[in-house]
This record gives C-alpha cells, sequence and structure tokens, in this order.
C-alpha cells in the first residue's frame, strides 16, 4: 500500500507540477484572475451593495447561494454527528448507579437505582470519570468569556467594515462556550444551553438565511435578490441590500455558533452527554 | 410563480430540511408529511422546469438577481430538464416506501433522518440545476455530507464502509474543487458558460488539459467508475435499506450528469473528442468496468451486494457511451441516466421490502418469497427485465443506444461487453429467480401451514414499488419520444 | 540556468501546495492508522485552500476592504482603483471550502468514534482482522 501511495502521489504532483508551468506566476497583477472578475467586484461594489469590506458583499451578496449552502453544509455536519452519535437509550449499566458530590466537602457518593438523595441542596451530579478542575483555570475562563463573547458579536456586526463576518464571529462565541464545557464540565453547559435549544437554533439559524432568500422570493424578484426589502426595512434598495447582508451575517453566525457547540458536545462525549475529554 | 421554479426547486426542499429538523424536536409525527410535501413541490417544480424547456428552450435564473459570470444562475436545458424530474421522483418515491422502515430502525431519530434526507435531495438537485462551477462544488459536498450520515447508520460494518468512501469521496471533491480552480488561474470565471466562451483560446494551455483530467478524475472517483470503485460495494451494502433506495439509484448518475455537463458544456466536445485523444483509452476501461463489475456480482452470495455491483457496471455503460464520442452514445448514456436511476430504484426497493419482512437478504434466505411476496417479486422480475434489458423494458432502449454507437464507433469491445453484461446479468438475476422459487426446507413435516400464508409488504412500500415497475415499461415505450423531444436538444450538434 | 531559478521562485507558491497536497495525499492511501487518514485529509484540503489563496495575490495591493469609507456612506463618490485591492474572489470561495473541511472533519471524527466503539481500535489492518474473524 505504501508503494502504491507513493506512486499516485508522485504521479499526481508530477502533473501538477507540469501543468503549473502555464500558471502566471505569483502575485502577477495581470493575470487572467485578477483580471477578468475582480475589477468589477472591487470597483463596482460600494456603488451596487454599499458594503466597504468586498469579501463580506461578495459572500453575502454577489455569491450569497453559494453562502447559503455553506451555512447548510455546517448545519448538515451538526445534524450528521448528532444523528451518528447520539444515544437516547442509556446502556442499563450506566441507569443502574448516579454519582453526586458533595460542594462543600468535595465528597463523592453514589447513588444505586431505587434510592435517593439526602435532602439537601449541596450535592451536585457529576460524572463517574469527571475530575474536578482547578479554582484558577475555573475563575479565569469565567473572566475571559464576556470578553471573548462581546468580541465575537463585535465581528459579526462589524463584518461589513472590517475583516470578519457570520463565520469567524459565529466560530467565536461558539469557541467561548466549548472553553466553558472544558474548564467546567458538559453539564454545566447543557444546564445554560439544553441540547434541543442549540438543535433548534442551528436551523434557525439557517433559516434566518434562506428565509430572507425566501422572503425576497414571496415579494416577487428572484431569490436572495435583497433590493425587494426595501420597504420592509423602510430603507431605500441600495442600503436595503447592505442591512439585508448584516441579517443573513445574523442567521450565519447563530447556526455556526451553535454547530460548533452540538459538534463538541456529541464529539467529546462520544454522544453519552456525561463529561467527556 | 413559473419564473421561479429553478429556485423553489432547491429552496423548498431546503427551507423543509430545516423546518423538519426543528419539528423533529417537538412533535416526530409532522416530520413525514413536510417531507413529502417539499418534495412534492421539488417534483412539480421539476416537471414544470422541463415543460417549460420544452416549450421555450433555455432557462436562466439569476440568483440574487446578479447576472452571471458575477453572480450564480441556473441554467435549465433539455438534458438537465431531463435529470431533475427523474431526481425529484425517484427521491419521493423512495421517501414515502421508506417510511415504514424508517420508523422501524430509527425510532427515536425520525427527524435528523427525513433532514437529512430532504437536504441530500436539495444537494442533488442543485448539482444538477447549477450552471456555476463554484457552486457545484458546495452542493456536491452538501449531498456527500448527508449521504455519509444516511450510509454509516446501518448494520455493524456500516461506519467502516462509509468512512472509506468519505475518504474517497473527500479526494474526489477536492480533485474537482482543484481543477475548477485551475480553470479560474487561466479564465478568470467561475460560470460554466463563461469558462465554455474562454476556453477555445487556451485549447493548447497544458494547465485546462490538467484541470480536465483533474475534475474527470474527481467525478470518477464519486460515481465508482473503475478502478476507483472500491469504496461503493461496501458502502451500499451495509446501509439502511431507506438510504441505499435514496443513494443507490441517485448519486452515481447525478456524478454521471456532471461528468456529461462537463464535457458538453465547459470543455465542449471540440476539445474533449477532437483535440484530446483519450475516448479510446477510457472506452477501454468502462468495457474493463463492466467486464469487472458483472464478475465481482457473480461471485457475490447476497442479494444487495449483487445489485451494488451491478451498479459499478452499470456506471461502465454510461461513461463508455459518453466517450464513444458520437451522437447515439451519447443519447445512449443520457437515456440511461434516467432509466438507470428508475430500475436502480425499483430493485432496491424490492431489497427494502425483503429486507422489512425476511430480515435479510442473504442468498439463502430467500426462498419461497415468490409465493410469500408474489407483487414484491413480480416487481423484481420487471426491474431484472429492465437491467437485462428485455423489450420493451426501458432498459434494452438504453443499450440499443449505446451499441448502435459502439458500432458507429466502431469499437467492438464495448458492444462485446455491453451484451456480455446483458448474458451476466441473466445469469445473476434467474439464480436469484431460481432460488426464490425454491421452498424453504421445512423440518415440521407434513403440516407447515403458516408458511402457506401470504405475507406481503406494507401498501406504502408497495404502491411505489408497483409504480416504479410499471414507469419501467411506459419509460421503455414512450423512449422514442423522449430521445426525440428532449434528449436530441440535450446534445450540441457539433458532436455527430 | 537563470531562466529556470527564476521560474522556480517566480512560481513557488505552486511547488508549496503541491508538496503539501501529496503528502496528505500520501498519508490517506498509505496510512493505517484512520486517524492519521484524516490528518492526511485535512492537509489535502487545506493545500487546495492555500493555492486558491495564493491565486488572489497581487503585487502592490492591500486587504480587499476600500478605504476611506467609514461613515461616510454611499453617497461619497470614491475612486477605487482595482490595482490597489487584492482579488477578493478567492478568499470568498475559500471560506466555503474551509467551512466543508470543517464539516467534513466533524463527520470523519464521529464515524471513527463508531468505529472504535465496536472495534477498540483505529489500526485499518486490525479492524480487518476482526471483520474476518467473526465470518
Amino acid at each position: 500500500m505504501k508503494i502504491i501511495g507513493l506512486i499516485i502521489s508522485v504521479l499526481t504532483g508530477a502533473m501538477l507540477v507540469y501543468a503549473a508551468a502555464d500558471f502566471p506566476a505569483w502575485s502577477d497583477p495581470s493575470s487572467p484572475a485578477s483580471t477578468y472578475l475582480s475589477p468589477h467586484f472591487i470597483e463596482k461594489t460600494m456603488e451596487e451593495t454599499s458594503v466597504p469590506n468586498i469579501v463580506t458583499a461578495v459572500l453575502a451578496d454577489y455569491r450569497s447561494f453559494d453562502t447559503m449552502f455553506e451555512t447548510a453544509v455546517i448545519f448538515s455536519a451538526g445534524l450528521v454527528c448528532f444523528f451518528l452519535l447520539r444515544t437516547t437509550r442509556r446502556k442499563e449499566s450506566e441507569t443502574e448507579t448516579t454519582h453526586y458530590r458533595h460542594t462543600l466537602t468535595g465528597v463523592t457518593i453514589q447513588i444505586k437505582e431505587g434510592h435517593t438523595l439526602p435532602p439537601s441542596d449541596e450535592f451536585e451530579r457529576i460524572d463517574s470519570l469527571w475530575t474536578p478542575s482547578g479554582l484558577i483555570i475555573k475563575t479565569s475562563c469565567r473572566l475571559l468569556v464576556p470578553f471573548i463573547q462581546l468580541f465575537g458579536l463585535y465581528v459579526i456586526a462589524h463584518g461589513h467594515y472590517s475583516p470578519g463576518g457570520g463565520f469567524q464571529g459565529g466560530v467565536i462565541l461558539g469557541a467561548s462556550i466549548i472553553m466553558l464545557a472544558i474548564s467546567y464540565d458538559l453539564r454545566t453547559i447543557i444546564e445554560r444551553i439544553s441540547e434541543k435549544m442549540v438543535a433548534v437554533l442551528c436551523a434557525v439559524g439557517v433559516l434566518i438565511f434562506s428565509g430572507t432568500g425566501a422572503l425576497c422570493l414571496l415579494l416577487g424578484v428572484n431569490f436572495l435578490d435583497y433590493n425587494a426589502l426595501a420597504p420592509i426595512l423602510l430603507v431605500d434598495p441600495l442600503t436595503a441590500r447592505s442591512h439585508a447582508i448584516l441579517i443573513v451575517e445574523i442567521g450565519v453566525g447563530v447556526a455556526v455558533m451553535t454547530t460548533m457547540i452540538w459538534l463538541y458536545c456529541n464529539l467529546s462525549s462520544a454522544g453519552k452527554y456525561n463529561q467527556g475529554l | 410563480m413559473s419564473q421561479q421554479y429553478p429556485a423553489l426547486l432547491v429552496v423548498v426542499p431546503l427551507l423543509s430540511a430545516m423546518i423538519i429538523s426543528i419539528a423533529g424536536w417537538v412533535n416526530k409525527r409532522w416530520c413525514f408529511p413536510i417531507a413529502v410535501a417539499a418534495l412534492g413541490v421539488a417534483a412539480c417544480s421539476s416537471v414544470g422546469l422541463l415543460l417549460q424547456v420544452l416549450d421555450q428552450g433555455k432557462v436562466i435564473y439569476l440568483m440574487g438577481g446578479w447576472p452571471p459570470p458575477m453572480g450564480i444562475a441556473y441554467y435549465i436545458d433539455h438534458l438537465n430538464g431531463l435529470v431533475l424530474p427523474v431526481v425529484s421522483i425517484v427521491a419521493l418515491l423512495n421517501l414515502i416506501a421508506a417510511k415504514k422502515s424508517i420508523e422501524q430502525q430509527f425510532p427515536d431519530k425520525i427527524g435528523p433522518f427525513y433532514s437529512l434526507y430532504v437536504l441530500m435531495v436539495a444537494g442533488l438537485l442543485g448539482i444538477v440545476a447549477t450552471g456555476d462551477a463554484f457552486n457545484l462544488y458546495v452542493l456536491l459536498e452538501i449531498a456527500a455530507l448527508t449521504g455519509y450520515g444516511l450510509l454509516a447508520m446501518g448494520e455493524e460494518r456500516a461506519p467502516l464502509a462509509t468512512l472509506n468512501y468519505l475518504y474517497m469521496g473527500t479526494i474526489g471533491a477536492c480533485f474537482y474543487l482543484l481543477g475548477v480552480g485551475y480553470l479560474y488561474i487561466v479564465t478568470g470565471s467561475l460560470n460554466m458558460v463563461d469558462i465554455a466562451g474562454i476556453l477555445p483560446d487556451l485549447y493548447q494551455s497544458k494547465a485546462v488539459l490538467a484541470a480536465f483530467i483533474i475534475c474527470m478524475v474527481g467525478v470518477w472517483l464519486k460515481m465508482a467508475f473503475f478502478p476507483l470503485h472500491a469504496w461503493l460495494p461496501n458502502a451500499y451494502t451495509y446501509a439502511s435499506s431507506a438510504a441505499t433506495g435514496l443513494i443507490a439509484p441517485l448519486v452515481t448518475k447525478v456524478m454521471i450528469y456532471v461528468m456529461i455537463r462537463l464535457m458538453l458544456t465547459v470543455f465542449t466536445p471540440a476539445f474533449v473528442f477532437s483535440f484530446l485523444n483519450v475516448s479510446d483509452a477510457i472506452v477501454w476501461l468502462a468495457v474493463i468496468a463492466i467486464v469487472t463489475g458483472g464478475v465481482l456480482a457473480l461471485a457475490e452470495r447476497d442479494l444487495k451486494k449483487m445489485l451494488a455491483y451491478i451498479i459499478v457496471a452499470e456506471v461502465g455503460y454510461m461513461v463508455g457511451g459518453a466517450w464513444l464520442g458520437n451522437r447515439d452514445g451519447m443519447t445512449g448514456a443520457i437515456l440511461h441516466i434516467v432509466n438507470d436511476a428508475l430500475m436502480t430504484l425499483c430493485v432496491f426497493l424490492v431489497v427494502g421490502n425483503i429486507v422489512y419482512k425476511v430480515k435479510s437478504y442473504a442468498f439463502e434466505n430467500l426462498q419461497g418469497l415468490f409465493r410469500k411476496m408474489p407483487f414484491t417479486m413480480g416487481a423484481f422480475v420487471i426491474g431484472a427485465m429492465s437491467i437485462i434489458g428485455v423489450p420493451p423494458t426501458c432498459g434494452f432502449f438504453s443499450k440499443w443506444y449505446l451499441i448502435t454507437g459502439a458500432i458507429a464507433a466502431g469499437h467492438y469491445a464495448f458492444m462485446a461487453a455491453l451484451l456480455f453484461s446483458s448474458l451476466v446479468s441473466v445469469v445473476l438475476f434467474f439464480r436469484v429467480f431460481e432460488i426464490c422459487f425454491h421452498e424453504p426446507f421445512s423440518d415440521n413435516h407434513g403440516h407447515d401451514h403458516h408458511s402457506e400464508a401470504m405475507d406481503e409488504a406494507p401498501l406504502s412500500m408497495l404502491v411505489p414499488l408497483l409504480i416504479v415497475a410499471a414507469t419501467l415499461i411506459v419509460v421503455g415505450l414512450y423512449t422514442g419520444v423522449i430521445v426525440n423531444q428532449i434528449i436530441q436538444f440535450a446534445i450540441p450538434a457539433s458532436l455527430v | 540556468m537563470t531562466d529556470l531559478v527564476s521560474t522556480i521562485i517566480a512560481k513557488y507558491n505552486y511547488w508549496i501546495y503541491i508538496t503539501l497536497m501529496m503528502i496528505g495525499l500520501y498519508a490517506m492511501i498509505a496510512k493505517n492508522n484512520l486517524i492519521k487518514k484524516i490528518v492526511g485529509m485535512s492537509m489535502f484540503q487545506t493545500a487546495i485552500i492555500l493555492f486558491y489563496v495564493s491565486i488572489g495575490v497581487k503585487k502592490g495591493a492591500t486587504i480587499p476592504i476600500l478605504e476611506y469609507s467609514h461613515g461616510h456612506g454611499h453617497d461619497t463618490q470614491l475612486v477605487v482603483h482595482a490595482a490597489d485591492y487584492v482579488n477578493p474572489l478567492p478568499h470568498v470561495l475559500m471560506l466555503t471550502a474551509i467551512v466543508v473541511g470543517v464539516a467534513t472533519l466533524g463527520v470523519a471524527l464521529a464515524l471513527s468514534i463508531r468505529i472504535y466503539d465496536r472495534y477498540n481500535t483505529l489500526e485499518e489492518d486490525e479492524i480487518l482482522t476482526q471483520i474476518r474473524e467473526e465470518k
């Protein structure tokens, strides 16, 4: 297998090297890629969409149809992981015992099925493989999370004027919550954002994007032609494009954030939603 | 609304997939009706589109209102006008037929299953409809990812088989993406029609040649063309019958459509057949594919894997036909996309019914099926006849065109391979029929009254199957109309 | 000779991406461990991203965000020269490819978790031996 792999790789590589002979040199301003379509995007974006960040404009307007499916790709990844891994019925060995920790003393107790916990609020449910994480890690993560989330929101909202947008911001927001999941445990996260909420929000994110497009379609123009939204957004058609881009970016942000959390929860715990890693 | 068909075709399934996913968390009973409605709308729009194309020729739809090459446009012509209804109707019929087995197999995960199913159909329809080379890649990945999910939920070996498919599928998709990148670097455009307009000046360029080779290899990987077929049999065999019923008829066929689209629209026959001198070699590969597919199918001892190897052989038919480089061969290949999708659906629905009732598809467990499930087996006979190529089933006519094309091109080996494959199919299917006619050997001598009873699959599984079986004959009878009214216009006049 | 050297230097981006991509392809075909194959797959995809992004580069150009437009709105007439900004299209396309890469990676890992649950190993030959023994 190794030799076959080597032969295939070398042959493919040789063909690619051969073909590269006809390519324009690196950073050549007169290459077809730089002279055919891109000047239009660079020069006309401002007057056609009123968004200074050309990448955002092309992403969410000229080629918004691609981006919509891109969001659907990330959604389907989350859904596939859930579909493949999530175990809804627990194995019998797992239902028998549950573990609780006395928060003040740190004593862990094991409760067999049919027995009840001593009546007290001082017990929290934990997983048998759970190890308490350090105070420093917990506190510093907790302090950082609001700032990370604020930055994530900024990246989404400021995508028109600076590098950023729904995907980047969504990943940052998702990372902030995953960080919490790592420093505390998975259960803490599920208490704050339930699995159902994550799954529904993920679909809602994609719905915001495609729904915006479908709204244009219902208003009598082509799919994703944001001009039609001007009467609804109470602005002129040109600004409507810019606003609609923000709306779809928010949809993307929601979808990406929740998918990241969904993927993490399913992958790290192999679908059992107990403490992973 | 009729101008919006191209958008509805893809967008309604996409929106519905999201709604189904949400509905799965609220009330599972809503999932199935929404899925059927979504695919129903898609099927209606695709038929409407076909009528529009027949009426007024090419339909162009600008996404977001941006004219190409700036924006993404959908071009519906006679070629994809024909393939779109096939994809949507096959998906719809299989969905209805698979309802019971889905509920039986995934009681907890009905919502995600339907959502993935509908999303995959949206991806496949998008691949067929799009006129943008990069958009095609995105849709390809949608169809692929959802497909991995659907295929992996099956028997014990399904995840491993699917992971292998994922490796191969990713290499295939990445090769396609790289090929598009090569085209972009030399033309600066991503729109298929636009690229085709720029390319003629660049035919001498090594980059265009490399782009063509990479794209083709990528697409071949995805369609399991010999010798890149290794992932297919296992992936299809171990999956659930609901998933194979969608994926086996459609994915390979849609990829063949992509290959023909690249050959006819993007690179144009002038480049593919006149400038390059490789068609002979590829037809030879197709010959090997047909023969190996047939021989490997003979070696199998279970029905599903045997059918999976037949798909490998059928892919050889279509690739070979398309590369013969003449009109008859191309007509046969395009007609075979339609016919093969229908007949593969037919036989896999039969497998679905058998698995639902017998819980197995190994040969030794198929005994006595003709008495137990007469309607299912009746449909199986029609499907088998079509795969063998017996008139008046549709399989005969596409094979006829392929053989005519092979003779016109003077490629007798391909003709011989087609005939050999028919012969192998006869052996394969009559072996199965024989087993199914045999009564199971019973231990309780004399009084086995319980096995006398007919034990047919439920109506919701049977009706779609019988519709498909009837369609096989109807399509066969209307082959002339399909060829003269549609396929004839799908092939550029430069290809004679 | 200097001609050849200058060609090699002028197109070094292509040589790098081809090398990386072939390492990835080799890993995917030749490695025995399923996770190593997934790593190879990621390298393969990333190499293509590198290739696309390198197409977009233009000498003397800056990032594709128009300057002097903060707060002015669209009524200000600004003159934009295409030569001043790099090609935005490859960046857009690669955002899609990155997302696809992440999605594929997620699905591949989910599948390997399922496989590990079943066979307790991720070495391909060991899994195949187990399958053969079951038969």
